[in-house]
C-alpha cells in the first residue's frame, strides 16, 4: 500500500470522526441531553397531556405523521389511551433524578474508598479492594431480584442497587489514580510540613481526581439510565403509576405487532439519551484528561 | 545537632528483606553543610527519608538537638524542612504559589497577617517577585521553581534543611545560582544543610564535612578537603578518581573498580564492599570494619586498619 493511499484511509477515517461530532465540540450529543434534562426539569410545563391521563376512546392511536394520527398525540397514544411524548416527559425526570441521586452516591461512595485504599495502602487496601472485587463478581440483576423480593421495589430501591453496582466502577479509578498521586513529592513534603491527612485528602488529592470523577460520572449517565430501563423493565425498579422508559417498554411489548410506537419511542429515547451522555463523556475525557483516552 | 545511632531500615519486598541503610552513623554539627554522597541505590535517599519521618526505622535511635526523637510531632516538623530534587513533582501543579508556600505555616495555625508578612519576607530572600504568589507552578522555569521550593522549606524558619539533589535536575546554566543561593541563605540565616548528592564536584565545592554511603553503610566521613585530598578507603579512592579531569594533558590514574553493586537484598558478608575490592584479604569477606578514626577522618576498612597501608596506594 502505497503512502498516499494510507494518507487517504486516515483523512477519510480522520473525517468520518469529525462529521459523528468526536473531535469537536458535540453540538448533537449536547442538544439531547440538554433536551432531557429541560423535560426532567421543566416536564409539567411543555408536557400536552397528564402523564396518567387515560383516554380509551384514543388507545392505540399511531403517531401524528402517519394514517390514523392525531395532532393531539404526537407520538401517538399506548393501550389505554395516555399521551406517549408526555410519558416519556414524565419519564426522564424518574431517570435524571435516579441518575442524579446514584451517581452522586455510588461517586462519594466509591471516591472515599478509593482514595482512603489508595493513600494508606496496607491492610485498609487490601479490605476494600477484595470489597470491590467481591461487589464486581456478583452480577447486578440477580441482586436487585433479592433486594426488591426481601424489600419494597421503589426509588429509593432502584437508586440503592445502582449505587451498590456501580461505586466500584469509581472506587478502582480513584484508588488507582491515588497511588500514583501519593508517590509525588509534593505530598511527602505536605507531610514533613506537619499537614494533618484530612488536608491532603482535601487539598492535595481531590482536585487531581475531580477531573477523572466528572468524565467517569458523564460516561456513567448513560448506563445507569439503561441499567434503571432494564430494572424497570423486568418490574424490579419504578412501580406504576410512576412513568418510566423501561416500565414503558415493558408495557409495550405486548402490543408490538399492532403497535409498534408503544416501545419504539421509550427504546428511542433511552438509546439517545445513552448515546448523548456517551459523546459528551468521550469529549469532556479527551478535553480534560488525555490520558484516559484509553481505557 | 542531628545524631543518628546505628540506624538501620530493612524492608520486605516479596517476601524477601532489603537492607537499604544498615547501620548508620552520623553526626551534623550545627551551621555546617554535611553531605552525604553515593551511587544510586547506596541508602542515601532511603536514610533522607528516615530523618524526615517518612520511613520507618528498623533500629537505632535519633535524637535532635541533644532530644531523643521517637515520635515525628509538629515541633520536630518546623525545624527540619527538606528540598527535594525535581521540582516539577515538589510542586502540586493545581495550587497558587501562595498556597505552596503558606501551607506550612497553616498547618503549624499561624495567624493569617503572620502567614502574608513570613510570606513577603521569604520571598524577597529567595528573589521571587511579589506578584509570583498568584501565579501557578507551571507558569515558571525549573530554576524559578526550585525557588519557590526553597522558600516553602524556609516558611517555616528550619533549623536544619535536607537538600536531596538540590540542584541535579535543573539546567547547567542555572545550577549556580541556585548553589549561591542555598550558600547566601546558610550564611545569614544559620541553617545546617544535609546534602544529598552524587555529584563530587558540588559535595566538593560546598560541604564542609563529607560522608560516602556504600550498600546502606557508611565506609568514610571526615572533614571534605582532607577526604577529596587523600581518600583512604578503596572505595572513597575509587569514586574521586572517576570523576572527569577538566585538564586532557594529566594522564588519568584510574583504579577503577569491576563489577556491579550488590544487592540490598543479599548484601555480602563482611565488608559489603568486599567482591569489588581490589585489596581485599580474608577477614574482608567475614567480619563487616567499624569506623576508625584515622587522622580527622574516619575510615571502615580492614586493610587500612592493620597498618597495611601500602596495599591500599
Amino acid at each position: 500500500m502505497g503512502a498516499e493511499s494510507i494518507l487517504k484511509q486516515r483523512s477519510i477515517f480522520a473525517s468520518l470522526r469529525t462529521w459523528l461530532g468526536f473531535a469537536r465540540f458535540p453540538y448533537i450529543a449536547m442538544t439531547v441531553l440538554g433536551l432531557v434534562l429541560v423535560a426532567a426539569f421543566f416536564g409539567s410545563w411543555i408536557s400536552p397531556h397528564s402523564a396518567n391521563e387515560i383516554d380509551l376512546a384514543m388507545r392505540l392511536t399511531p403517531p401524528a405523521w402517519l394514517d390514523g394520527g392525531s395532532s393531539a398525540h404526537i407520538l401517538g397514544t399506548d393501550n389505554l389511551g395516555r399521551d406517549i411524548l408526555s410519558r416519556l416527559i414524565a419519564g426522564a425526570r424518574v431517570s435524571v433524578t435516579i441518575a442524579a441521586y446514584a451517581i452522586i452516591l455510588s461517586g462519594a461512595l466509591g471516591t472515599f474508598l478509593g482514595m482512603a485504599a489508595g493513600y494508606f495502602g496496607g491492610w485498609i487496601d487490601a479490605i476494600i479492594s477484595r470489597l470491590i472485587d467481591i461487589q464486581m463478581s456478583v452480577p447486578s440483576i440477580p441482586l436487585a431480584m433479592l433486594f426488591v423480593a426481601v424489600l419494597s421495589p421503589g426509588e429509593a430501591m432502584v437508586v440503592f442497587i445502582i449505587v451498590l453496582s456501580y461505586w466500584t466502577w469509581y472506587a478502582r479509578i480513584v484508588r488507582g489514580e491515588v497511588l500514583s498521586l501519593r508517590e509525588r513529592d509534593y505530598i511527602a513534603l505536605a507531610k514533613v510540613a506537619g499537614v494533618s491527612t484530612p488536608v491532603i485528602f482535601i487539598r492535595h488529592l481531590w482536585p487531581n481526581v475531580l477531573n477523572t470523577l466528572l468524565v467517569l460520572a458523564t460516561l456513567q449517565f448513560g448506563s445507569v439510565i439503561v441499567f434503571e430501563a432494564g430494572l424497570s423493565f423486568l418490574g424490579l425498579g419504578i412501580q406504576p403509576p410512576d412513568v418510566s422508559w423501561g416500565g414503558m417498554l415493558s408495557d409495550g411489548r405486548n402490543y408490538i405487532e399492532v403497535a409498534w410506537w408503544l416501545i419504539t419511542m421509550p427504546g428511542f429515547a433511552i438509546m439517545m439519551a445513552c448515546l448523548a451522555s456517551n459523546i459528551v463523556g468521550d469529549w469532556l475525557r479527551d478535553t480534560l484528561d488525555p490520558r484516559l483516552k484509553q481505557s | 545537632m542531628l545524631n543518628l545511632r546505628a540506624i538501620k531500615c530493612h524492608f520486605q519486598t516479596n517476601g524477601q528483606i532489603v537492607r537499604a541503610v544498615d547501620g548508620v552513623n552520623l553526626d551534623i554539627v550545627k551551621g555546617e553543610t554535611f553531605a552525604l554522597v553515593g551511587e544510586s541505590g547506596c541508602g542515601k535517599s532511603t536514610l533522607a527519608k528516615i530523618i524526615l519521618g517518612l520511613a520507618p526505622i528498623t533500629a537505632g535511635s535519633m535524637s535532635f538537638a541533644g532530644e531523643p526523637l521517637i515520635k515525628f510531632n509538629k515541633r520536630f516538623r518546623r525545624r527540619v524542612q527538606v528540598v527535594f530534587q525535581d521540582p516539577y513533582s515538589s510542586l502540586n501543579p493545581r495550587l497558587k504559589v501562595s498556597t505552596i508556600l503558606s501551607e506550612p505555616m497553616w498547618a503549624h495555625g499561624f495567624k493569617r497577617d503572620e502567614v502574608t508578612q513570613r510570606l513577603e519576607l521569604v520571598m524577597a530572600l529567595v528573589g521571587l517577585q511579589t506578584n509570583a504568589g498568584n501565579l501557578y507552578p507551571h507558569e515558571f522555569s525549573g530554576g524559578q521553581r526550585q525557588r519557590i521550593a526553597i522558600a516553602r522549606a524556609l516558611m517555616l524558619a528550619p533549623e536544619l534543611i535536607l537538600l536531596d539533589e538540590p540542584i541535579s535536575a535543573l539546567d547547567v546554566s542555572i545550577r549556580a545560582q541556585i548553589l549561591n543561593l542555598l550558600q547566601d541563605l546558610q550564611d545569614e540565616l544559620n541553617i545546617t544543610y544535609l546534602l544529598i548528592a552524587h555529584d563530587l564536584a558540588l559535595v566538593q565545592h560546598a560541604s564542609d564535612r563529607v560522608a560516602v554511603m556504600y550498600l546502606g553503610r557508611i565506609v568514610e566521613t571526615g572533614p571534605t578537603e582532607k577526604i577529596f585530598a587523600s581518600p583512604q578507603h578503596p572505595y572513597t579512592q575509587a569514586l574521586i578518581s572517576a570523576v572527569p579531569e577538566p585538564d586532557p594533558t594529566i594522564a588519568r590514574n584510574s583504579n577503577l573498580i569491576r563489577g556491579e553493586v550488590a544487592s540490598a537484598i543479599e548484601p555480602p558478608t563482611g565488608c559489603h564492599f568486599h567482591p569489588r575490592c581490589p585489596h581485599k584479604i580474608d577477614r574482608c569477606t567475614k567480619e563487616s570494619p567499624p569506623l576508625v578514626a584515622r587522622e580527622q577522618v574516619q575510615v571502615s576498612c580492614w586493610v587500612i586498619g592493620s597498618g597495611d597501608l601500602n596495599v591500599a596506594k
